[in-house]
């Protein structure tokens, strides 16, 4: 799959790694400011406080 | 793709120009791809989420001190004016005298900072009013004042609660305090210091940690000491780790920050 992207990829190899970084990096961006923080918000949280 | 035909005619036999792309192989890679997100969401959870909250705790308290500090009447010397609501002792040195106690805040405020020299060179998050989500796992105060508990330097406790894990951890290292530690309150008039003097570890319920004097119902409260509770073990909430202080001293805000914090603060006001 990664690897017959990696062909559909236009450009000479090297452009073709380069864009897969940036790729990787968005993908990765997103989930730290929009999906992680959504996944987490189904999480239990640890309590930090005293309760009945 | 020119480059590529000389590796191509090398060895045509054993690798084939274009593989056939099979369901086995897309499903492999697929579940690789999964396994390695939920990793990632791990790491990002118990750490680089951490560190990004906790930095913004961090700037937002800095911040909060760096206004009581520019809004503080610069050095001219009080008048003792015969006020006493405001109870303010600029005379008195600093480190002695009767501390003020402010009136409670209202709900969420951020109203203190908390400095604990131990937790790290520049450590100071905020505290707000209240121990709900809304102020616990908020990305600016992160401490949260239990309502029912006294307020900074009066007699009696005054209790606040911060994660140990998540939304900036503000207590991740709580268990690392020794005995005679600095646990440093700040506030509009002024600084509480508190003495670090020992840990209790409680169930969930253990509300009598929060009473004027912690464990011991329906006595008098005649110390002013501080409880900060957290969760425990780390990442659980099967119990609470407790940590108690007593008060030391005061520091009226016109005498200035306590010295082993007045370093800090000039390094730590941006």
């Amino acid at each position: 799959m990664y690897a017959a992207f990696f062909r559909f990829l236009p450009g000479p190899v090297w452009a073709r790694v380069l864009l897969c970084l940036l790729l990787a990096a968005a993908v990765l961006a997103a989930c730290v400011f929009w999906v992680f923080p959504f996944v987490n918000s189904f999480f239990a949280v640890p309590e930090a406080t005293v309760g009945e | 793709m020119s480059e590529k035909k000389p590796r191509g005619t090398a060895a045509p036999a054993l690798r084939p120009r274009r593989r056939k792309v099979g369901v086995i192989g897309v499903l492999g890679e697929l579940f690789i791809t999964a396994g390695v997100f939920v990793l990632l969401f791990i790491g990002w959870q118990v750490w680089l989420n951490d560190i990004i909250v906790g930095a913004e705790q961090t700037n937002a308290a800095s911040e909060l001190s760096q206004q009581w500090e520019d809004a503080a009447p610069t050095e001219e010397p009080v008048e003792p004016a015969p006020d006493p609501d405001a109870g303010a002792t600029p005379e008195v040195p600093a480190g002695e005298g009767e501390p003020v106690v402010a009136a409670a805040p209202g709900a969420a405020e951020s109203f203190a900072n908390i400095i604990i020299p131990r937790l790290g060179s520049d450590y100071i998050r905020s505290i707000a009013e209240g121990t709900g989500a809304n102020v616990i796992n908020n990305r600016e105060a992160g401490v949260g004042h239990y309502e029912q508990s006294q307020m900074p330097g009066e007699v009696g406790n005054f209790a606040v609660a911060a994660h140990r894990t998540t939304y900036g951890a503000p207590f991740h290292d709580i268990e690392k305090l020794v005995v005679g530690d600095s646990i440093i309150v700040e506030t509009q008039d002024g600084w509480y210091k508190y003495i670090y003097r020992g840990t209790q570890y409680v169930r969930p319920t253990g509300v009598d940690v929060l009473l004027p004097v912690p464990q011991f119902p329906g006595v008098a409260a005649t110390d002013r000491v501080i409880t900060m509770t957290s969760c425990h073990p780390k990442l659980s909430s099967a119990e609470r780790i407790i940590a108690f202080g007593v008060f030391d001293s005061w520091y009226p805000r016109s005498g200035g920050a306590p010295t082993e914090i007045s370093t800090l603060a000039q390094a730590g006001g941006n």
